[in-house]
């Protein structure tokens, strides 16, 4: 079955666990159990409705100052997909927990409230989204009730919205507006018939006509070998395999290959899926490829077609969002986690801060804190095999690690 | 022939996980509870090193207090596969008196566990420990990280994880850390018993429909053993029934069904209005009880 992730966007009370909490009661995805416990502590709560989010904030912290401190998942199926749902917090340390949720999401949903209207927070949320490259955004138009289900009011939000649209540098990105009420269950599972002047899907019918091809961004196939698969057995005396997963697009037996950074070539022998051979491994399986040749190639060498090779090089640039209390400077050395493979990364230059609202770039900049994004170069201990963010979402962006703490530091996205 | 793009991602994904583990860390071992979830992690891991043996051990924390079904089937599968077992014993715990037996209407052994698994871990200098815990089984584990790293007292801080980005797992560890790996973080109930349905792997005879000797109390069916703490005025009697989790005796309640085969168990589940771990007389303690069990090194 199909498995779509979704990262939601929005504000603190625009609704987000609501329409969460909606959706799962309305795909009748609560069982009675979550629901008795939600019905409970809502009522000792004093409240006279039910707060769905009880559903999702998983911590004591959480539940006891009511915000949402940590990314919750969320699942529930239908009989065509599996969707997980990143429930991010709308709050502090917003910018980190979103590019954490949306880098794993396929499609992304930014709530707005109906009578706030397109707000500062809502430019973050589609920068966000921009940078991330996420394909489908749908801009949930939440509240509806509130405004008595208003198209002009709808139609204003749209209107501003899309003069948001004009800034953003991905244009390839489908965004689909809906009017919902989260609170009351309208245009989210069930069609309302308060909005007869919206003829589109509802929230969850738009979820689940995305086909394949309008979730994932195609490009060449890339092969980071993850482990070298060597049995050592009478029966597979000879057998050297190489464990990984494919990235990109497709690789086929007979494929001509190189393998970096050794710039060997050879060509495809066997596809492997536990104990079946394929002739085709599409695009995200983890397969076990065997080459013609035998040479030597361990964890982190990366396997590519011989006519579609990726940058070389020691050194790149990259736009980095900041996730660490200790402050990035120049000089200062990181470990670049970028796939499977990793290398000692030293700062050479950071060029300017990216203000995530569209509002342009600062340069006068010595050092990033929590939650910045910026437009920073590095030199390499070694060379890396890389693309551009824009062309291949996994093969251009890593993760920082910091050689003392050990934390995951700061993602980049390579330019 | 044929392309590999039918393949459940989940199970891609799941692969890829095991194998970084393989990769990252120098001692790693898989939990075995003998239940569904670790039984398909078993699966996974040999899909995800065939031809070659899963180069990690199995171990099983056991209570003495698991039925009998499970510590049965548990030895018969490691004997089929040709794999490593350790099993570590609670009572070994409470004999050396780093654990008391806990009394009472309530006690259970799944408590005690933690202290066995941690010296277990330490006893072997495990760095990374697999286990079959699910997001969805239980909102503490909603907010789990894949690679969830742990101190040298085993335990988690939950407030302070590491974000976790794009499939990119991050294992760089002190010494004295280790990791607790969830590769099937991602998967539902329903996704489990499909896998299992679909690969044809054998489970314990107790997930199936069977007649016992049971108690009510508090609206759940209990197991009427010797290890479980029973009222004089809480009757026994034979109930028609299955579980849907496999934990220790004491702290895991039965359900009312007729499941005798596993399609049968899929469409019950599909229809449950009731959750998997709603049967986990150990999640009732409070509203935060798997919480704390984790922070203090449960897995």
């Amino acid at each position: 079955m199909e498995v779509l992730k979704i990262a939601t966007a929005g504000s603190v009370d625009d609704g987000k666990s609501t329409l969460i909490g909606r959706i799962l009661y309305d795909t009748k995805s609560l069982t009675s159990d979550k629901l008795d416990a939600i019905e409970k502590t809502s009522k000792q709560k004093g409240y006279d409705y039910l707060d769905f989010s009880l559903a999702t904030d998983g911590l004591v912290a959480e539940r006891e100052q009511g915000i949402t401190i940590d990314v919750a998942h969320i699942y529930f199926s239908t009989e065509k997909k599996s969707y997980i749902i990143a429930d991010t917090p709308g709050h502090v340390e917003y910018t980190r927990n979103m590019v954490t949720g949306a880098s794993t999401s396929q499609a992304a949903i930014i709530l707005i409230d109906a009578r706030k209207g397109v707000i500062e927070q809502t430019n973050r949320h589609f920068f966000i989204n921009n940078l991330l490259r996420i394909k489908n955004v749908i801009v949930a138009v939440n509240k509806m009730d509130l405004v008595d289900f208003s198209e002009e009011k709808y139609n204003a939000i749209k209107t501003d919205f899309e003069a948001l649209m004009e800034k953003r540098d991905y244009k390839d990105q489908k965004i689909t507006f809906i009017p919902v009420s989260a609170l009351q269950g309208d245009n989210v599972v069930n069609k309302s018939d308060k909005t007869p002047w919206y003829a589109g899907d509802t929230l969850l019918n738009h979820l689940e006509n995305l086909n394949t091809t309008d979730i994932y961004n195609q490009g060449t196939p890339r092969f980071p070998v993850q482990y070298v698969v060597r049995p050592k057995t009478e029966e597979y005396h000879d057998f050297r395999g190489y464990a990984g997963k494919v990235y990109g697009g497709e690789l086929s037996v007979g494929d001509d290959v190189v393998v970096l950074p050794s710039q060997t070539k050879s060509k495809i022998k066997d596809i492997y899926f536990y104990d079946e051979k394929f002739q085709t491994a599409s695009r995200r399986s983890s397969v076990t490829i065997t080459l013609e040749n035998d040479i030597n190639v361990s964890r982190g060498d990366m396997i590519v077609k011989a006519d579609d090779l990726p940058t070389i090089d020691k050194q790149l640039t990259a736009t980095v969002c900041w996730m660490d209390s200790n402050e990035l400077t120049a000089g200062r050395k990181y470990i670049i986690q970028h796939g499977v493979n990793k290398v000692i990364a030293k700062v050479d230059k950071i060029h300017h801060k990216i203000n995530p609202d569209y509002s342009g770039i600062n340069t006068d900049v010595t050092g990033l804190g929590m939650n910045d994004l910026a437009s920073v170069s590095f030199k390499l201990n070694k060379p890396m095999f890389y693309d551009a963010f824009e062309k291949h979402r996994t093969n251009g962006s890593f993760i920082l690690i910091d050689t003392q703490s050990n934390n995951t530091v700061g993602a980049g996205f390579i330019k | 022939m044929k392309n590999t793009a039918h393949i459940n991602p989940l199970e891609n994904e799941a692969i890829y996980i095991i194998r970084e583990v393989a990769a990252q860390f120098e001692k790693p071992v898989l939990l075995f509870s003998g239940g569904k979830d670790s039984i398909t992690l078993v699966r996974l891991a040999q899909k995800a090193f065939h031809p070659a043996k899963i180069p990690f051990p199995l171990m099983h924390i056991d209570t003495g207090h698991n039925f009998p079904e499970t510590i049965e089937f548990r030895d018969r599968l490691v004997e089929e596969l040709g794999l490593e077992l350790i099993v570590r014993n609670v009572q070994d715990s409470i004999d050396q008196g780093k654990v008391r037996e806990e009394s009472g209407k309530y006690s259970s052994r799944n408590v005690l566990q933690t202290t066995t698994l941690l010296d277990a871990i330490e006893e072997y200098k495990f760095d990374a420990c697999i286990g079959g815990a699910r997001r969805d089984e239980e909102k503490a584990r909603a907010k789990e990280r894949i690679f969830s790293v742990r101190d040298d007292f085993g335990q988690w801080d939950e407030k302070n994880q590491r974000p976790e980005l794009f499939d990119m797992l991050n294992g760089e560890i002190e010494q004295g850390q280790n990791v607790r790996v969830f590769p099937i973080s991602n998967w539902t109930e329903l996704d489990v018993w499909s896998y299992i349905e679909k690969e044809t792997l054998e489970i314990p005879s107790i997930y199936f429909s069977h007649q016992r000797k049971t108690f009510l109390r508090d609206g759940m069916i209990w197991t009427a053993s010797e290890h479980v703490y029973r009222e004089d005025y809480e009757q026994v009697e034979e109930r028609t029934v299955r579980f849907r989790t496999v934990g220790d005796m004491s702290c895991t309640a039965a359900v009312s069904s007729h499941a005798k085969t596993i399609s049968e168990v899929v469409a019950e589940i599909r229809v449950s209005t009731i959750s998997e771990r709603g049967a986990r007389i150990d999640d009732k303690r409070s509203e935060a009880a798997m919480e704390k069990r984790k922070q203090q090194g449960y897995f």
